[in-house]
């Protein structure tokens, strides 16, 4: 198929083609490989000494064909994928997708399941707020503030890896519920490393917010107002601080947030200094709802006796296959390390109750037929997940706004399309306007404000 | 070892010593340009911290301009509309310089395997270390410039 | 078929473009109006001023390329509405060779960067679009990869090996 690209305002070719020598005006490349530790993008500027009279952004430089990935693989290969959009927040992603299917599907995830996704989509949320403040505070200079971030990072990353087994690209959802349950001593390292979080952020803002170097080079600038933050389509902390209060967990609540009590801080302005206390009283109120989740979630798995012995999975599968099944199923199989938190007794809890997407439990696997071949086929290609012919929109609240799925199945067990709807891609389409006007240095902090995530940006 | 002889001096012991003396200093100040795309500049920045400190290697300090870094860091995917910027850099780095390939998307591409991914960065600029995993843990990036480290030490060293 | 009850937005929509709207239903709780290419832009502008409607957020625009079916391609158009927290989905189903639609860039400023994604991955040309070129992809880039002919491994390199092992 013919392409036809028509350039009709590239601003590198305008000077090309109208040299002018005493022009006061200069034109300078801001990227894409520049210090602003977010990703990729090139900001085109057009100077008039320090002020910026035009600007142009370029984008696309992390497109990975995340839409034309998910076309070729089945539902549950998405998951992968769905970790690198947002890459400091994947469990907001992983969860997005996966509500979405099963709301195609008319799944019903069980109760202790919806709060560990709120628990672990908070603690994502505070790990991207921590990355972005972290970030743009040692691009203004304060490198003492990103450090002192990253350390409040890890101890969240160190949580996330006991729980999912990574710690940045987890594929820990999975449709119909979560991979396994949370581990036991969770409740008390989770206290703990939430009380250290908060620490860290009393200290961070002694450093920054009246600190007359940050809150210079803050307020003022990066001026967005509410009609064309609406216009632009932009929702999250950005919309936020304009003064409209819209929050999707507010809005139209999933999981169990209906359930949980917190705020949604509204800026005033619209400015870089109002997104930044934003983000901070945001993190706050996300360490309230992981307590109050913490309080209320339901019990785990009830102490089951098991009565015979604990059994390696060869053995149970041989005495299957030879017939010897009397009280078999009444054993507890010995399960490998990286399945932990999946065995029987934690079935139910953090599973739905659908043959048509949920793996067995191994101890019926390796001890009866029918649970074996049901996982067969949720496994193999062309059965599996088999959501039906329709087409869904389901939005979540990410860290930088609603992030939308957009699903439409055929029918077979790969979606048709998938589109992931980015919230960074709105301030980044407003980006131009915004530094328009402004001088060479407020490039720095309004960048860092619009918390660009490029795998999101470009998918 | 080779045999030089150079205006009187016997052997190589000289330019061998000298050749080891660079290499240890080379190897202690790298200046690092860390050409960050994607999810493996989280973990770059979880190294760069106080955590996994890079700073004990003598690594810390990252330069933002081609011509005053001896490292290229490659973190994260590259696709091929950045593909010629980052030859660009490249080209622009003063010798002695580096190339470490951070992160499986710059060593074989990944599971990217699509229109827009260049399949490792191989096949654009020569790798001295290939750094795997999906990100890779900080303890494999430090196991990395350790390797990087060796590397400099025993090789011929250009004045 | 027994009759549904329509939304108020539907209600609303139907009795403001009645003979031309092709289908109208709500689906999975989503209100899914499908109209020819001919009225979408007066049917955007009716839901954005409308003081019934007041759909003021354009969430989404997109396209999905039905391979086998004609009209092959439809764009999708998400829209929100702050104020009565609702949300409608206009899909208009686009044919075959040279797939245009009129932009809405005059309405929604968000709408510039979206058709031009549209156009980059799909080809759907916008008419009136102020500046519509490749945004994701570079200019040298020939063809649109989220047709469903377009294989996901054929890589059209700049710099580097020119064969499709790359």
């Amino acid at each position: 198929m013919s392409d036809s690209t028509e350039v009709t305002k590239d601003m590198a070719e305008a000077q090309v083609q109208t040299p002018d020598p005493i022009s006061k005006r200069m034109f300078l490349n801001v990227g894409p490989s520049h210090p602003a530790m977010h990703g990729v993008i090139q900001i085109l500027v057009e100077l008039d000494g320090e002020w910026i009279r035009k600007a142009d952004i370029e984008i696309g430089y992390l497109h990975r064909a995340f839409e034309k990935h998910c076309e070729s693989g089945t539902y549950t290969q998405c998951f992968p994928y769905t970790d690198r959009l947002n890459y400091v927040s994947p469990l907001i992603n992983n969860f997005g997708f996966a509500a979405a299917v099963e709301k195609l599907m008319g799944l019903e995830v069980p109760e202790r399941c919806n709060y560990i996704r709120v628990i672990m989509s908070e603690i994502s949320r505070i790990t991207d707020h921590l990355t972005c403040i972290g970030a743009s505070a040692m691009e203004l200079g304060a490198m003492s503030v990103f450090l002192y971030m990253m350390k409040a990072r890890e101890y969240l990353y160190e949580l996330v890896e006991n729980v999912t087994g990574a710690r940045l690209t987890i594929s820990y959802g999975r449709i119909g519920g979560v991979k396994g349950d949370l581990p036991d001593e969770f409740e008390g390292q989770c206290r703990n490393a939430l009380r250290k979080t908060r620490e860290v952020l009393a200290e961070v803002d002694a450093l920054l917010t009246k600190n007359r170097i940050f809150y210079d080079r803050m307020k003022g600038t990066g001026i967005m107002s509410k009609e064309d933050a609406i216009s632009f389509g932009i929702t999250g902390p950005f919309l936020r601080s304009t003064g409209v209060s819209y929050d999707v967990r507010k809005a139209s609540p999933y999981f169990v947030y209906d359930r949980m009590n917190f705020e949604v801080p509204v800026g005033e302005v619209g400015d870089n200094m109002d997104r930044y206390l934003v983000r901070m009283e945001e993190m706050e109120q996300s360490i309230r709802i992981v307590e109050q989740a913490l309080d209320t979630i339901p019990k785990g798995p009830t102490n089951v006796d098991p009565e015979g012995k604990v059994i390696p999975p060869d053995i149970m599968a041989d005495l299957g296959k030879f017939g010897k099944t009397a009280g078999l199923l009444k054993n507890e199989v010995l399960i490998e390390p990286t399945l932990a938190g999946t065995q029987q007794k934690y079935h139910q809890l953090i599973r739905a109750d659908s043959k048509q997407a949920w793996l067995p439990p191994k101890e019926k696997v390796y001890g009866s037929i029918e649970a074996l071949m049901n996982h067969f086929k949720i496994v193999m290609m062309g059965h599996g997940i088999r959501p039906p012919k329709g087409e869904v929109y389901f939005c979540v609240e990410g860290g930088n706004g609603e992030l939308g799925f957009y699903i439409v199945s055929d029918g077979s067990d790969r979606p048709w399309r998938v589109r992931c709807n980015a919230p960074c891609f709105r301030p980044m389409a407003a980006l131009a306007g915004l530094l328009e006007g402004s001088q060479m240095a407020d490039i720095i902090p309004t960048f860092g404000s619009v918390n660009m995530i490029a795998g999101e940006l470009d998918r | 070892m080779e045999v030089m002889n150079q205006g009187g001096f016997e052997s190589g012991f000289f330019t061998s010593k000298l050749d080891k003396m660079i290499g240890w200093v080379r190897k202690y100040s790298l200046f690092q340009y860390p050409f960050v795309t994607a999810c493996c500049g989280m973990e770059y920045m979880a190294v760069a911290s106080a955590h996994y400190d890079l700073d004990r290697f003598g690594a810390a300090l990252p330069r933002f301009s081609p011509r005053q870094a001896d490292v290229l860091l490659v973190v994260g995917t590259i696709n091929q509309k950045i593909a010629p910027v980052l030859v660009n850099v490249y080209e622009q780095m003063t010798a002695p310089k580096w190339v470490v390939a951070f992160g499986v998307c710059t060593c074989t591409g990944g599971f990217y395997d699509d229109y827009a991914t260049v399949r490792g960065i191989d096949h654009i600029l020569p790798v001295d270390v290939y750094i795997p995993g999906c990100p890779p843990r900080p303890e494999t990036v430090l196991n990395g410039l350790m390797m990087l480290q060796e590397k400099i030490q025993n090789s011929k060293q250009e004045i | 078929m027994a009759e549904q009850q329509l939304s108020k937005t539907l209600e609303r929509i139907k009795g403001q473009f009645s003979d031309q709207i092709v289908d109208l239903h709500t689906s999975l709780g989503m209100d899914t109006v499908i109209v020819p290419k001919t009225i979408i832009f007066e049917l955007v502008r009716f839901l954005r001023d409308d003081p019934d409607l007041k759909f003021n957020l354009l969430s989404d625009l997109t396209a999905v390329d039905y391979f086998k079916r004609n009209p092959r391609f439809e764009v999708v158009y998400h829209f929100y509405s702050l104020e009565r927290n609702t949300r409608v989905r206009i899909k208009v189903p686009v044919a075959e060779p040279n797939p245009e639609v009129e932009s809405i860039t005059p309405l929604y400023k968000i709408a510039n960067w979206l058709e031009r994604e549209c156009y980059d991955m799909v080809g759907i040309r916008f008419a009136n679009h102020p500046d519509l070129r490749r945004i994701l992809l570079y200019p040298e880039f020939k063809g649109h990869p989220l047709h469903k002919d377009y294989p996901v491994t054929r890589r059209q390199p700049l710099v580097g090996p020119q064969d499709s092992m790359a």
